[in-house]
């Protein structure tokens, strides 16, 4: 077993993990975070993803080990108390989720594709989400939403 | 997964005398790959040697070869300003590796390493001929991938970088399965001054390999058309569920005409 130390959502925790833990169950698990969901558990389909150092991955192909002194960001850490981040609210605005399942992964992966690109093209944003599958295929006001969150963050940098 | 010890060792020579230690032990990079097969219980493993200590993560120019640390990611590699300025057919391949996830933490070092029959480096790295370098020797793209998910690697032999010649002209064309990315048949074409060398990925039943009849068909005119009378062999092809051999063969020349057509007008 190892001790790790690991910023969460701005909040450092340490605790001692077995080596073979994944960064998703220990969100999960020791966190008790649940945002973060996972639906395939073989790197497919995206539902797990997080931003570590900035940058988003599949947490269920990441060892908890392999985050020790990182810097992790997960859905929960988006919303400022009860105000939503853009892109989340783009979501709520635009019916962007149905089940909500795919959701977490699906914002986390869309903050970082959209960054730099207020004029992000639908083809864009679809090939963006590769990663990233949503079993009620609700795909369409996806690409909506996250086009939206693109525009106002735009609006945002020229104010 | 079964249980083992993840070891973050400061320096490539301390993980060479890691990895040397038992038999079961084996280095991670991105772990794109190996945490899946950990996952399935399809290897056991007593300690995984993490190498994003040990300084593997540059690009360099070095004596005019473009040089790619083992632990370079696929994103790093697509958005790399000298990449993209030394060798632009390599960052685009890099950038349709996957998903933008699987690039964020796949790597160059895994991917050579891992030698998937499928995978689309080492297409780029055999069509230009470039060099593996290891902790204990040089090896020549030619002499590095031998079989299916095989390599000319020693057991406790660590790949450190990769070194590229610019080529004239290159291009990677690749069929991707549909869901995960990886080519059904992927093509890189590589024009240099005194020969046309074209590898192929994701068809072979041996894995990656140099197709002879496209070069010297394009080392006569390095022209799209240059291939429209040529009929590759399925013999020696794979047929899975994704495509029939002859199917794959057809793709071959197909994408070599469109990888030649991108590469002229680069
Ligand atoms: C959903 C998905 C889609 C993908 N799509 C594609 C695709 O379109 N094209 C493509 O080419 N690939 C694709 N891949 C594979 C991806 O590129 C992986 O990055 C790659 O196969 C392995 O790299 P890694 O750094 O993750 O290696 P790891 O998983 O860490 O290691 C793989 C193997 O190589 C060994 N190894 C790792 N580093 C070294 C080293 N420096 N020296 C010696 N041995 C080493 C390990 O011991 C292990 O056996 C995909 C993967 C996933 C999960
Ligand atoms: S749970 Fe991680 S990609 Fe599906
Ligand atoms: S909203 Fe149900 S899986 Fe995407």
């Amino acid at each position: 077993m190892t001790e790790v130390t690991l910023t969460v959502n701005g909040k450092k925790y340490t605790q001692v993990v077995f080596d073979h833990l994944l960064l998703a169950d220990f969100i999960r698990e020791k966190l008790k975070l649940t945002g973060t969901h996972i639906g395939c558990d073989t790197s497919q389909c995206g539902a797990c993803v997080i931003h570590v150092d900035g940058k988003s991955i599949k947490s269920c192909t990441m060892l908890a080990v392999q985050a020790d002194g990182r810097d992790v960001l997960t859905i929960e850490g988006l919303a400022d108390g009860d105000v939503l981040h853009p892109m989340q609210r783009a979501f709520h605005e635009n019916h962007g989720l149905q089940c909500g399942f795919c959701t977490p992964g699906m914002i986390m992966s869309a903050i970082e594709l959209i960054k730099g690109k207020p004029d992000i093209t639908d083809q864009e944003i679809r090939q963006g989400l590769e990663g990233n599958l949503c079993r009620c295929t609700g795909y369409q006001n996806i690409v909506k939403s996250i086009q939206e969150a693109a525009k106002n963050e735009n609006n945002l940098t020229n104010r | 997964m079964y249980s083992f010890n993840y070891l973050k060792p400061d320096s490539i020579k301390e993980a060479e005398s890691l990895l040397s230690g038992a038999d079961d032990n084996k280095v991670i990079s991105g772990g794109m790959t190996l945490l899946p097969t950990l996952k399935q219980r399809l290897a056991r493993i007593e300690n995984l040697i993490g190498l994003e200590k040990c300084g593997l993560d540059k690009i360099v120019l070095k004596e005019g070869l473009l040089n790619i640390g083992a632990m370079v990611t696929h994103f790093d590699v697509s958005n790399s300003a000298l990449v993209k300025t030394e060798n632009p057919a390599i960052a685009q391949l890099a950038s349709h590796i996957g998903d933008r996830q699987v690039r964020n933490r796949g790597t160059i070092g895994g991917s050579l390493a891992n030698n998937d029959p499928s995978a689309c480096y080492p297409a780029a790295i055999l069509a230009m001929s470039g060099t593996i370098h290891t902790t204990k020797r040089d090896i020549k793209a030619e002499n590095f991938f031998v079989d299916l998910f095989e390599t000319a690697l020693e057991e406790d032999e660590i790949i450190t970088s990769v070194s590229l010649p610019k080529p004239e002209r290159a291009a990677y064309e690749k069929f991707p399965n549909p869901a995960s990315r990886y080519a059904i048949v992927g093509i890189f074409v590589a024009k240099f001054d005194s020969e046309v060398r074209v590898a192929v990925t994701g068809a072979g039943e041996e894995g990656v390999f140099r197709c002879q009849q496209i070069e010297t068909a394009l080392s006569a005119r390095f022209l799209p058309e240059s291939l429209s009378e040529i009929n590759i062999s399925a013999d020696g092809l794979m047929s899975d569920i994704h495509a029939e051999a002859d199917y794959r063969a057809h793709l071959i020349v197909e994408l070599a005409k469109r990888a030649v057509a991108k590469s002229i007008a680069r």
